[in-house]
């Protein structure tokens, strides 16, 4: 899973049905210095997560499995909101 | 799977139900020579590793969910064992 | 999922028959805001993209999830258009 921030989001009407209902967020990854790093992804979400919240998301396949039995074509899925990053060593 | 650094841990409350009760992991995948390699992931903990650690780092859906027990979950990535000791002989 | 725009399509006649019928179509991903990024993929098209359209592509096995493409030897499956992009910072 990799570390994000809620950035924005996407609009779409034409879309595949199995994405009907689901909310399409833009996220920036971070580094565990939360400073920003790569490019931004659009995530589905399985958590409520809005603008601006510090989240996690999961990549590839496993990211659709919130949806089960749903098929969701998604391949990136925002699966918590981070309270806190605790680095200890480093 | 990669040889990691645990850094730290994410305290996350409002999370999808198959990552409850394990720990979120901070984690710095290496490379061989012990420089970081691209930026820290989470990673859910099967082993109860801890900040310190060296360890070895699933980087895959499924073995990652299997090894927290947790199969057909939004999980792409754990931490499945401790590296006590890596030998390289061909380099 | 990545945001991307159509820049052209590709006709392949001798292919693997589960592409059959399947729009090839390829891609130029671009920034939230619309600004060209590096590289471009062949895309699956399910949902009747057309060229300079913006599109959501989704990428690797999740893109065997989208209508259609069950069993499909496809990597990249273009699963919406986009109608609009909303930033929350800046």
């Amino acid at each position: 899973m990799i570390l994000g921030r809620v950035v924005g989001s996407v609009w779409s009407t034409m879309k595949a049905s199995n994405l009907d209902g689901q909310r399409l967020l833009i996220v920036q990854p971070l580094t565990a210095e939360l400073k920003n790093t790569g490019k931004r992804v659009i995530c589905t979400d399985a958590t409520g997560a809005g603008a601006g919240e510090l989240v996690y998301w999961c990549r590839g396949r496993e990211s659709s499995f919130p949806f089960l039995p749903k098929e969701v074509p998604t391949d990136a899925t925002i699966v918590a909101i981070i309270d806190s990053v605790d680095v200890r060593a480093k | 799977m990669l040889i990691a650094r645990v850094i730290g841990e994410v305290v996350a409350t409002q999370k999808h139900p198959s990552h409850k009760g394990r720990k979120a992991l901070l984690v710095q995948p290496l490379n061989l020579d012990g420089s970081n390699r691209g930026d820290a992931v989470i990673a859910l903990d099967a082993v109860d590793a801890g900040a310190g650690d060296r360890v070895l780092l699933a980087t895959e859906g499924f073995s990652a969910m299997t090894s927290v027990g947790r199969p057909q979950s939004p999980i792409d990535m754990a931490v499945v064992g401790f590296v006590d000791e890596i030998e390289l002989s061909g380099l | 999922m990545i945001l991307a725009r159509v820049v052209g399509t590709v006709v392949a006649t001798r292919k693997d028959p589960r592409l059959e019928g399947k729009k090839l179509l390829i891609l130029k991903p671009v920034s939230p805001e619309g600004k060209d990024e590096a590289g471009y993929v062949v895309a699956v098209d399910t949902v009747s993209a057309g060229y300079r359209e913006k599109v959501i592509a989704v990428s690797g096995s999740s893109a065997r999830m989208a209508e259609g493409c069950k069993d499909v030897p496809v990597d990249t499956a273009i699963i919406g258009i986009v109608d609009d992009v909303q930033l929350d910072e800046k």
